[in-house]
């Protein structure tokens, strides 16, 4: 039996006609402190054979949890009712030793945490080959299934897949791992594919990769696949339909056009007006959807979303609504009664959302009418270098190499501006950051801050710098000290810097006003507050000093999308009323796009392209400005398929040993297209950052315009 | 309550829109703090609950007691010697006639309150030196952790032992720096590592970059992180130190003569343990149980402050199986 026989050999029972997986009715319960949590209450959904459902929804609603029932891995303590059919068969009440013989082989699944699906100590191989021996023990030896995972491996794009196959889980990189996994999840040729968030753990430019893969994954097994995700960017170019659940049910099916262009739920609206959008170049109204999703241990009647509904009216709260057609289109549901009114808006998709959810562009700030050259820089960096020592030996620790995590960045900021700072993780985003915040002497270059060059500073004047420059942490979560009150998180800066008692007990509560929280809270922990909150009290500790430049790690990243639209419009408020400037770091170049003035692209330790947001995202110089541009997905199903997406190949290379001369050539497009003459510039000298236009700079030898959105 | 804002009114709210609360929080009568919750997982488990009454009631009956009974420890009742318990002497007498309760209870005071004080002189060293060594790391962390590694091999028993003649007839004071001079180690490695991960965390970060001194950033942020853990470990080291106080005691190291503890009275009664059983019984009756009620309120606090602890789960499991049939 050759190895592809294993993978495409017919299925010892005949193909059933129909959908691949019919749930109905399904409702999942956990016993909790605070009572029953109802995760799912009552879900239907169906997936034919090659067909991708997308599944979206926020965090809490029940969308992991309804696959996990699918798969039959919810923990003991769950109580779960309803109907789930695999190809006919009902999969409720099966035994674990009955459930595992489909697991694998006709249903497979591809977990969010590539590092944690994998098992450190066996090889990625071992771990390829275990899957497909555990299904075809007897039928398949262990030469020929090692031989498969190879050929998997290969399949799935890693290069010398016969060589990588013995590396261990550590030895790969995020995407490899990703990619790894999702060969597993192919091996045995599934009917079935469950992906939850495949992509959430990765860069975009990865992310766009699995996205292609899973595709081909798709192709290649005919098998049906159940996408789960919380970013409706991510599946409108890949899933056929989708459903919206909220608070454990589904309130929006449909097919993907109709519900991108003419969503029939509030909610569905909320979501799509909430993303920054890659391709809307004039400011673009959020949408934030208020309050958070309802706890689900005991839900009073009527519509759940009611509470966060801009639309509501008395009836909402007297029945849930059921799904009912809309549009007179079979296939798009939604759980809504006041349909009729969302559809004769005049304006549809995003638009609708802004009008109905009453969102407004925010005004710029006085300040930024100020033409650039004439306002203070308050932050320059020159040529900031940070290299970190690699040391081997225990006793006598030798250096054996260098790694150069920002190798001679030059830019300024501002005041009242806003730099986006951009870049896959390991292109030394982070290490800048923190060498800003440190106040220390750099290793190589300078530092200002208000004009002051931190490398002259004694300790007392390194203080009184600190009042000028604050920051906002990615995690909501980790930023702020779980043991002490609000009132002391954000008194906290205060009492540093010797605030008296009276003025602290006047500036909190005004504090919390500004960023749009309740005075009242101010005696309670974090933990009782969600992730928004917490982000937002975040960000009034970062402004108690009266700071001048706010320095933002990823600040909505760990957010949901409805949140984090209202945190993103606080922050542009914010800059427009207190004139302030941001150092915006993000991967996510559309919320770059949404709130910066300015970007940098950074790659391995180095800018590669600057300048005006306008200029750098409509008019891309950069082969990896470009290829990073097109790999953020657009919330627009048609103008997403339509798109040409450019996928680098490989990862980024260790910083520890960068490529010569440019550093970006080994995954680039333009370079491997170039004559060889050329390639030898790029090769021998390193590209000098050029002026291309008005305020845009790019560090390219062949640096051409490519538009990608 | 969140506002709800219907159709006809959103246009004019709308600019307040993204800056008005994101509200909608728990309602706070239902908001489960960490204290509430911990509460209610350690008042479930029924046996933590217990030895938290029994210590209570040790306790009180240790400081309580002996301003009740007739007797007092140093004094000596003539008409009653190697006396079994009856109604005048509950607990019995010794061959001198002293009242065996006035003396166990004695001994259970000066017991308890060298634990007591042994455990947070202690689990308070851990808790500096681990943090600080933690937290500065390179010389500092290696000058402490050196001093760690070398009293954790050095025998503390015989240390003590060697030095006791030195102390004989000073105050119990220096038996409880000694005792805890020798017991901080471990946690002090434990509270070190919890410091390096601590340290990585935002919050932390965010106090040094607004300009916060280190010995604030301790004080403030690191150890109250590990409050949990702390009073885990005091609540144990209390039994430790009992314990240690009581093996020192008995064989004459510990708490001198004319002054009782629990470990001097089971020390002098060992050899009549089988004629004369009350001499013996009660003092190692009552460290038997307050060394057991120690550990199950330890164990309860713990399983109460770690949310992964199974056996909580397990609990959890069988009280709704219970309701729901």
């Amino acid at each position: 039996m050759t190895s592809s026989e294993i993978l495409f050999d017919s299925p010892a029972d005949p193909v059933v006609e129909g959908p691949v997986l019919q749930v109905e009715d399904l409702q999942v319960s956990f016993p909790s402190e605070a009572g029953r949590v109802h995760a799912v209450r009552g879900l239907s959904y169906e997936v034919s054979p090659g067909e991708v459902l997308g599944i979206v929804g926020e965090s809490g609603s029940g969308k992991s949890v309804s696959s996990l029932a699918v798969m039959g891995l919810l923990p003991p303590s769950a109580r779960i009712s309803g109907s789930i059919k695999f190809q006919g068969r009902e999969l409720i009440g099966r035994s674990d030793a009955e459930l595992s013989k489909i697991r694998g082989r006709r249903i497979s699944m591809v977990f969010q945490d590539p590092l944690s699906a994998l098992t450190p100590v066996y090889t990625v191989g071992d771990q390829i080959a275990e899957a497909i021996l555990v299904h075809r023990k007897g039928s398949v030896s262990k030469a020929a299934a090692a031989k498969r995972a190879a050929e998997l491996l290969d399949l799935v794009g890693i290069p010398n897949a016969a060589e990588r196959a013995k590396a261990f889980p550590h030895e790969f990189s995020g995407g490899m791992r990703q990619r790894a996994v999702i060969a597993m999840a192919i091996a045995n040729d599934p009917d079935l594919i469950i992906a939850d968030e495949p992509t959430t753990a990765l860069d975009v430019t990865v992310q766009a990769q699995v996205l292609q893969l899973l595709e081909t994954a798709q192709e290649v097994t005919g098998a049906g696949i159940v996408i789960i995700t919380h970013d409706l960017g991510v599946v409108a170019g890949f899933a056929d339909r989708l459903m919206v659940m909220y608070a454990g049910r589904a309130v929006e099916t449909g097919k993907v056009d109709d519900i991108y262009s003419q969503p029939r739920m509030p909610y569905t609206l909320g979501l799509l007006g909430s993303i920054p959008r890659l391709d809307v170049g004039e400011k673009q109204a959020l949408v934030p959807i208020t309050g958070q999703p309802p706890s689900l241990t005991d839900l009073p009647p009527g519509c759940p979303f009611a509470p966060r509904c801009p639309m509501v009216v008395d009836a909402c709260h007297t029945a849930e609504p059921p799904l009912i057609n809309v549009d007179g289109s079979a296939e798009h549901h939604a759980a809504c009664i006041r349909t009729g009114e969302i559809a004769a808006t005049d304006t549809e998709g995003a638009e609708a959302a802004a009008e109905i959810f009453g969102a407004e562009v925010v005004e710029a700030a006085e300040i930024a009418k100020v033409p650039r050259e004439e306002r203070r820089v308050v932050l320059g960096l020159d040529a900031l270098v940070k290299e970190y020592p690699v040391n081997k030996g225990v006793v006598f620790k030798r250096r054996v190499g260098t790694v150069h995590a920002v190798d001679g960045i030059t830019f300024d900021i501002r005041e009242g501006e806003t730099l986006g700072l951009v870049g896959e993780s390991g292109c030394g985003k982070t290490t800048t950051l923190m060498e800003i915040l440190g106040l220390e002497k750099p290793m190589g270059g300078e530092i200002s801050v208000l004009g002051t060059n931190v490398s002259e500073l004694d300790a007392k004047r390194r203080k009184a710098i600190r009042r000028d420059m604050s920051v906002v942490f990615q995690d909501p979560m980790a930023s702020l000290d779980p043991r002490l009150t609000i009132h002391d998180v954000i008194a906290e800066p205060m009492q540093v810097h010797g605030y008296g008692k009276d003025e602290i007990n006047r500036r909190v509560p005004e504090l919390m006003r500004l960023v749009g929280l309740r005075p009242e809270q101010l005696s309670r922990y974090p933990g009782e507050f969600s992730g928004g909150q917490r982000q937002r009290i975040g960000i009034a500790r970062a402004l108690a000093l009266e700071p001048k430049l706010v320095v933002l790690d990823e600040p909505v990243s760990a957010l949901d999308v409805s949140i984090q639209a209202g945190v993103i419009n606080l922050l542009e408020e914010l800059k427009s009323s207190l004139g302030l400037a941001y150092l915006f770091v993000a991967h996510d170049l559309s919320v770059v796009r949404h709130i910066a003035d300015r970007v940098a692209v950074m790659y391995l330790g180095k800018i590669v392209e600057i300048g005006d947001v306008d200029s750098v995202f409509e008019a891309p110089r950069h082969p990896y400005t470009q290829a990073l541009l097109s790999a953020i997905p657009i919330p627009d199903p048609a103008k997403e398929r339509q798109r040409e997406r450019i996928l680098l190949t490989g990862d980024l290379p260790s910083p520890a040993n960068p490529p010569s001369g440019c550093r970006f050539r080994t995954r680039c497009f333009l370079h491997a297209s170039l004559p060889p003459e050329k390639q030898r510039t790029c090769i021998e000298l390193e590209p000098p950052r050029e002026v291309q236009a008005l305020d845009h700079e790019a560090a390219c030898h062949f640096a051409q315009i490519r538009q990608v959105l | 309550m969140t506002v709800i804002l219907n159709e006809g009114d959103s246009a004019g709210t709308s600019g307040a829109a993204s800056g008005s609360p994101v509200d909608a929080a728990p309602e706070p009568d239902k908001a489960m703090t960490r204290g509430r919750l911990v509460l209610i997982r350690f008042v479930r488990n029924r046996l933590a609950l217990v030895g938290l009454s029994v210590i209570v009631v040790l306790y009180l009956m240790a400081f309580v007691g002996p301003l009740l009974s007739p007797w007092s420890y140093d004094q000596q009742d003539y008409t009653a010697f190697l006396q079994p318990p009856y109604a005048d002497h509950v607990f019995g007498t010794d061959k001198i006639g002293t009242d065996m309760f006035a003396l166990v209870m004695r001994g259970l005071q000066k017991s308890l309150i060298i634990g007591l004080l042994v455990a947070l002189i202690s689990t308070l060293v851990a808790a500096v030196v681990g943090a600080t060594a933690g937290y500065f790391l390179g010389a500092a962390d290696r000058a402490l952790m050196w001093i760690v590694d070398l009293l954790l091999v050095l025998p503390s028993f015989l240390i003590i032992a060697i030095l006791s003649p030195l102390f004989r007839g000073e105050s119990w004071w220096l038996l409880v720096f000694m005792l805890a001079a020798f017991q901080w180690m471990i946690t002090a490695r434990i509270v070190r590592g919890m410091t390096l991960t601590l340290k990585e965390r935002e919050f932390v970060k965010a106090a040094k970059f607004m300009g916060q001194p280190a010995r604030t950033i301790i004080a403030k942020h690191i150890v109250p992180n590990m409050a949990s853990l702390l009073i885990i470990d005091a609540t144990i080291n209390v039994g430790s130190a009992v314990l240690a106080e009581t093996g020192l005691s008995y064989f004459g190291f510990g708490v001198q003569q004319p002054d009782v503890s629990l470990g001097t009275l089971i020390g002098t009664a060992a050899e009549s343990a089988t004629t004369f059983p009350w001499l013996f019984l009660f003092p190692a009756g009552f460290l038997v149980v307050f060394v057991l009620a120690v550990n199950w309120v330890g164990d309860g606090l713990r399983d109460a402050l770690d949310p992964t602890s199974t056996r909580v789960r397990k609990r959890e499991k069988k009280d709704t199986e219970e309701k729901a049939a």
